[in-house]
């Protein structure tokens, strides 16, 4: 069998698989007339999938309770009563998963806008990875400051401050620009409420937790609050977290901080999430202790 | 910090048309938040830890309660449940039915509510009754639970009150003056006729002697009643006849109907003897089974059936705030504060002021609570603008050194608060949310509890009928 003929062998069986005879498909007047012209441009844009509240969408076909079951998945936004076609996903379930997982990838290795810092007053300074990838892969030199920026936050938050108010970007810059400024804010006033100043806030870029615990060791600041965007899951990319820890040094246990999670629009608000902020950085003052130590007290 | 619990002694005291009743419960608070997120303290179990015996309510007369025999009842249980006025955290004592129509009943219940405790309220309201008694039998839940339409009956002595949930979310209220008590019977001799039954029934007379025939006639209407007011048949002249101010609208068809109540007991399990409590109590409640199966109506059974008003009060009445609340200056209890509800977000604080105006009108110096929605997720600009709305216009209020209460329904409460604090240095504050509280109602606030994350809260009616109607 040559090449032709292989080629000719195929095209008939595509041709009666897709149900039409070599006959019919040669084109009667009738067919012909109906079928569109191709190519046709129009000017319509495709619904994004992202925009589908999951909690509201219910896939199943010919439910026997269907209230009953969107009343149950308004508690989770759990990917549940998805449906099925065959054994594997709906489309429309496995081009929202894979949106949500991109949204999350997304979020990781992109930057805090350039100009983010001087839109709110914050000071920026940086740590010691030269980008994301380093980020990434060097924990490490995420919690460190080189020279230059260690002589900037000295000069920026002074000497013994009482509370040093910080934000970082974290593993999400959209949860930061979300909500980070909007949450200072509110701790700010909180604690002001109490008669605790703050200082200029410094922006910390390729951040982590333990950049904090420097900037103790460097200022010799009673407590730091640090505002870090959390790792996105699938639910949601816009969550932070808040760090309080007592007396921030080099080498302080993990167990002594105090962690206030799930700030975002569906866990606690940013301006909530802040008043309550405030209110736990008075007592970590009040104690002189955070984390664990402040459990037990 | 985060590994808040508690418990909340809770007394329910029923002042009803034919029975008092006492209980005691205890509320179990509990952090559901984890261990790293803001908290949220929830009422995660509810246990009556006391009943008392069910006692006829003292009267002086047709028209007048014995205030001193109920002093007498609730100190003698008291003491038998081993408990003292200052150990309870909150309560609430309803008066209702037919004794709230009394000319002293507003005197006994607020002289009550002090004696029972400084943080047990005083609550009164057909609406509310209906409420608690539906929520005390477990209607709400059932009807959660089977996720159906369901039409709970309380049917007392004096009143009927009627309760609407769809699958555990309550539509709407009712009244009617069916009860087992409304005509009386002693010694084969009708005693005891009420005024609506005297209307519908005229040869049902005084010292007439007590047929049968004749007060099942009674008892077959008011079944009509029930089973109108349920939807099982159309609205008709005894629906109309027994109506006390409204029935329950139904906006959805019920599917099932739950009863609590005195009478409930004889729905349930009928006795042998028709005057057994020298009323008409046990023919209505045979009465009531029969018609309701005879319309293949679904019954379902509830977990109280007298007792289930007085169990509403002390387990179902008191709710929670929010677990980010704020308060400074305020001593609790705080009382009576009559709700003013601030529906419209333009315009807010002349509506604060025209709120106030009203209530000093009526020459009350008690602080008022103003509700409303507030905003999810507000930004700290929205935040700020809305705080200075309300300072502003509650300003005549703060100006004279008194309280601001405001109660918002979103997760805001601790962040309006400092605002409010900022804007009105010294001032007196109580901020709460997750409460909703509507225009015509009126919230208790009590100290206090799970380290001060929390506040239990009531929000009550305070309704009490005359013959010219609820005052």
């Amino acid at each position: 069998m040559n090449e032709e003929m292989l080629r000719a062998t195929v095209e008939k069986l595509v041709r009666e698989l897709a149900g039409a005879t070599p006959a019919s498909a040669a084109g009667t007047p009738a067919a012909a007339g109906t079928s569109k012209p191709a190519a046709a441009v129009e000017d319509g844009c495709l619904n994004d999938i992202t925009e589908v509240d999951l909690r509201t969408q219910y896939l199943v076909e010919h439910p026997q309770d269907r209230e009953g079951f969107m009343a149950l998945k308004l508690r989770t936004p759990a990917r549940l009563g998805v449906g099925r076609a065959g054994a594997r996903y709906k489309t429309a379930t496995y081009l929202r998963f894979r949106a949500d997982h991109a949204a999350a990838q997304d979020t990781v290795f992109s930057m805090v806008a350039e100009e983010y810092p001087a839109k709110h007053g914050y000071v920026p300074v940086k740590t010691l990875c030269k980008d994301k990838d380093e980020y990434l892969t060097r924990p490490d030199k995420g919690r460190r400051f080189d020279e230059e920026n260690q002589a900037v936050i000295k000069k920026t938050l002074g000497n013994k401050p009482r509370v040093v108010l910080a934000v970082g970007d974290g593993l999400s810059s959209v949860a930061i620009e979300t909500n980070a400024a909007d949450c200072i804010k509110a701790i700010q006033a909180g604690l002001k409420n109490y008669g605790i100043e703050t200082t200029t806030v410094p922006f910390i870029q390729f951040c982590r937790v333990g950049a904090g615990d420097h900037i103790g060791e460097l200022t010799g600041c009673e407590v730091i609050c640090l505002l870090v965007g959390e790792r996105p899951g699938l639910v949601t990319a816009e969550s932070m977290s808040a760090y309080i820890t007592y007396e921030p040094r080099l080498g302080v246990p993990e167990s002594k901080r105090t962690v206030v999670s799930n700030i975002h629009k569906g866990g606690t608000g940013a301006v909530e999430a802040g008043a309550h902020i405030a209110e736990l950085i008075h007592t970590i003052l009040e104690k002189k202790a955070s984390g664990v130590g402040l459990v037990r007290s | 910090m985060n590994d808040v619990k508690g418990e909340l002694l809770s007394v329910g005291i029923d002042l009803g048309t034919s029975t008092t009743q006492i209980i005691l419960s205890k509320l179990r608070l509990e952090n559901s938040a984890g261990a790293f997120a803001v908290p949220r303290v929830e009422i995660v179990d509810k246990e009556v830890v006391y009943r008392s015996p069910v006692y006829f309510t003292p009267l002086i007369s047709d028209t007048r309660l014995d205030g001193a025999k109920i002093r007498e009842i609730v100190e003698r249980e008291y003491e038998a449940a081993g408990v003292k006025p200052e150990m309870l955290q909150t309560g609430a004592v309803i008066i209702t039915g037919e004794t709230a129509r009394k000319e002293n009943a507003r005197e006994v219940l607020d002289a009550l509510a002090g004696l029972a405790g400084d943080f047990v309220v005083a609550t009164a309201g057909p609406d509310l009754e209906s409420v608690l008694a539906a929520r005390g039998a477990g209607a709400d839940k059932l009807s959660e639970q089977e996720r159906c339409c369901l039409l709970h009956y309380d049917i007392g002595g004096g009143t009927s009150n009627l309760a609407l949930f769809d699958r555990g979310k309550l539509l709407s209220t009712g009244c009617l003056d069916v009860g087992g008590r409304l005509v009386k019977v002693e010694n084969g001799v009708v005693a005891y006729v009420s005024e609506k039954v005297r209307q519908g029934f005229p040869e049902l007379t005084v010292g007439s002697p007590a047929a049968k025939e004749k007060l099942q006639d009674v008892a077959d209407a008011m079944a009509e009643a029930l089973l109108e007011a349920g939807g099982l048949k159309p609205p008709g002249r005894w629906l109309e006849h027994f109506i006390t101010h409204k029935t329950a609208e139904l906006t959805v068809k019920p599917a099932c109907f739950s009863f609590s109540g005195g009478v409930a007991d004889c729905i349930w399990s009928p006795r042998s003897d028709d005057f057994a409590y020298g009323d008409m109590g046990p023919i209505l409640g045979k009465t009531i089974r029969r018609r309701f199966e005879e319309e293949g109506a679904r019954l379902l059974q509830g977990g109280e059936t007298i007792r289930a008003t007085v169990v509403g009060a002390g387990s179902h009445a008191t709710e929670l705030s929010g677990s980010t609340i704020f308060y400074q200056g305020v001593s609790f209890p705080l009382k009576n504060l009559p709700v003013v509800r601030l529906d419209s977000m333009d315009g807010l604080s002349d509506a604060i002021a025209r709120g106030l105006a009203l209530f000093s009108e009526e020459g009350s110096a008690d602080p008022v609570c103003f509700s409303l929605r507030g905003k999810e997720n507000p930004s700290y600009e929205e935040l700020c603008a809305l705080a200075g709305e309300i300072a502003a216009g509650a300003k005549p209020l703060t100006d004279r050194g008194e309280a601001l209460v405001v109660a918002v329904e979103t997760d805001m409460a601790k962040a309006l608060g400092q605002r409010l604090a900022a804007e009105i240095p010294g001032g007196k504050i109580l901020c709460v949310d997750a409460i909703h509280a509507a225009q015509g109602s009126y919230m208790d606030v009590m100290a206090p509890a799970c380290r001060g994350t929390v506040l239990p809260v009531v929000i009550k009616t305070l309704a009490f009928e005359t013959k010219e109607g609820v005052r």
